[in-house]
């Protein structure tokens, strides 16, 4: 009894000490950007049969990667980009090759322009790609390889060639031949962009991959929005001038506000634009283009 | 036949008495807390995850307790005096080897049977949990074909265990557990010596590498835990064919290990 007594009061004692030191020297944050084993095919050989647990690990590492950095954006002004996602999204998918998330998600998470994802579409490409010499008829990775190429490229002609490819895969949606003759006829404009993320909402097969596309079907409606309340905009700034930079849109119905409830701003050169606090920016390059349909 | 029973038994009673069986409490709290923290970590794939878990922790303890029960098995009879009360009685010496072995693969597929229960348990917590996304999954949360790579694994443990027993016939404790570890990695990466001649300019060498590749024990298709967690088929015939090639294996190391202790003098 004197002896847990003891222990507890020493535990105790200890927990104290430590919390007075980490309230007078908190610890700093290092950020530390350092892969040690870069190698797919070493790491697999160090791992004596259990790559595929270290696949998940380095899953888990590259989703806290983001996450962290994601949030250290929100926060601090001085975040640093992406530099070690593609990496470890290499490593992962290369320890388990037919891990499909790491490639749907991570294509995702590298295509996004900065500070939402890398911005860089030609690694999503070649994440996308690496996963269909694995698994050459997944028609989820050619489907998605046609996404980057229409939503983030911009272009047409090639996205409408991948969803043709994918709708020629046995088991393949209907919708994907539709898509792709719309893409090619229509390519870049709204309704055609609206239809394509409406056909990966409903047939998402996760949450997370449905929650994608409900994202990108707001930002096209806060882009119709935005379009109706610029025509307001313009009519008052004939009347009174323009409005100073970060003002507010007064409607019928209070401030005007986009699809997350966050209020739209204007800018000094009196162009409507989305609040720097909504979780729907930034918004993609507005699709404007269009392609001529191939003879 | 008697005498290799109770010999058996003995091994598997002390096992427990060791207290070899407290690692299926670890097993079962990994899996529940991974179960519970998995969903925090990571956006989807639960279930894999959990799969690849639950089968490597199945392997990696099933190999603690192969190795490091295992290399006592002889060396702890020598080390206690304890080899000259069991040699007096009216046993031959290949009754105790094989008696010992049985009695290992019996705590082995006591401990697998018990992390089986446990581990499919997790698994239909976790698929009644995500049923709504089940039809992402590349195969079902509670997938009988999990029992593939179980039963695969168990017979490599059971190669394990040989060797660890045919080391500890000659070898002290610790350097038993150094070469059964040794064997057990290099088993594992076995494949990469077949091609040795190739990337090698000295033919002697890859000729040794051949004799070596032949020798070591071929581990490496005993691990189908990627495949079943993806939903890959495992053929029956493959099945067959590493079982068997495993059964060979063993045998082969408990004669090896009957001839070794057969000649050791105890005086």
């Amino acid at each position: 009894m004197i002896a847990v007594a003891a222990v507890s009061v020493l535990m105790t004692g200890a927990a104290a000490l430590q919390l007075a030191r980490e309230r007078s020297y908190p610890r700093s944050i290092v950020n530390e950007d350092t892969l040690y084993i870069t190698s797919g095919n070493a790491l697999r050989r160090m791992t004596v049969g259990y790559a595929a647990l270290a696949a998940d690990l380095y899953w888990i590492r590259a989703i806290q990667y983001f996450g962290d950095i994601r949030l250290g954006v929100e926060s601090r002004a001085d975040a640093s980009d992406y530099p070690l996602l593609y990496p470890l999204l290499d490593l992962t998918t290369t320890l388990d090759p037919r891990f499909n998330i790491a490639y749907r998600f991570g294509s995702v998470f590298l295509a996004e322009p900065f500070p939402g994802g890398v911005g860089r579409p030609d690694q999503a490409i070649a994440l996308l790609e690496k996963g269909l010499r694995e698994v050459p008829g997944k028609w989820e990775y050619l489907t998605d390889i046609g996404f980057v190429h229409y939503w983030w490229l911009h272009e047409y002609r090639e996205a409408a060639q991948w969803f043709d490819r994918a709708s020629g895969v046995p088991n393949a949606p209907w919708w994907l031949r539709s898509l792709a003759a719309t893409t090619l006829a229509q390519g870049g404009d709204r309704a055609s962009s609206r239809q394509m993320w409406e056909s990966v909402r409903d047939t998402a097969d996760n949450d997370w991959l449905r929650g994608s596309a409900d994202r990108a079907l707001r930002q096209l409606l806060a882009l119709d929005q935005m379009d109706e309340l610029q025509q307001t905009v313009d009519r008052m700034i004939r009347q009174n001038g323009p409005p100073p930079s970060g003002s507010l849109i007064q409607v019928r119905g209070g401030v005007a506000t986009d699809p997350t409830g966050v209020p739209y701003e204007v800018d000094a050169s009196g162009r409507v634009g989305l609040g720097r606090k909504s979780s729907l920016f930034p918004l993609p390059d507005q699709p404007v283009h269009r392609v001529t349909p191939a003879s | 036949m008697r005498a290799i029973g109770w010999i058996a038994v003995n091994v598997f009673r002390e096992s427990v008495r060791d207290k070899v069986l407290y690692n299926l409490v670890f097993f079962a709290i990994l899996l529940m807390g991974a179960s519970y923290l998995i969903g925090q970590l990571t956006a989807g794939q639960d279930v894999k995850i959990i799969k690849d878990l639950g089968l490597a922790a199945t392997s990696v303890f099933g190999l603690f307790i192969a190795v490091f029960i295992g290399i006592g098995l002889v060396s702890k009879e020598v080390e206690k005096r304890s080899i000259y009360s069991l040699l007096a009685k009216p046993i031959d010496r290949y009754q105790v080897i094989v008696g010992k072995y049985a009695g290992l693969v019996l705590t082995l597929a006591v401990n697998m049977a018990i992390m089986t229960v446990a581990f499919y348990s997790v698994l239909a917590y976790m698929g009644w949990k995500l049923h709504a996304v089940a039809m992402s999954w590349e195969a079902p949360a509670l997938d009988p074909a999990l029992l593939k790579a179980l039963t695969l694994t168990f017979v490599e443990l059971c190669i394990v265990t040989a060797l660890a027993l045919f080391f500890s016939t000659f070898s002290t404790p610790l350097l038993s557990a150094a070469l059964t570890v040794g064997f057990f990695v290099a088993g594992r990466l076995s494949g990469d010596l077949r091609n040795f001649n190739t990337i090698v300019q000295s033919p002697a060498a890859g000729k040794l590498a051949g004799a070596v590749y032949w020798v070591l024990p071929h581990l490496e298709p005993f691990d189908v835990r990627a495949q079943v967690v993806h939903g890959q088929p495992v053929p029956a015939a493959f099945m067959a064919l590493t079982v068997v090639y495993g059964l060979l294996y063993i045998a082969a190391l408990l004669v090896s290990a009957t001839v070794i202790f057969s000649r050791r003098d105890f005086k």
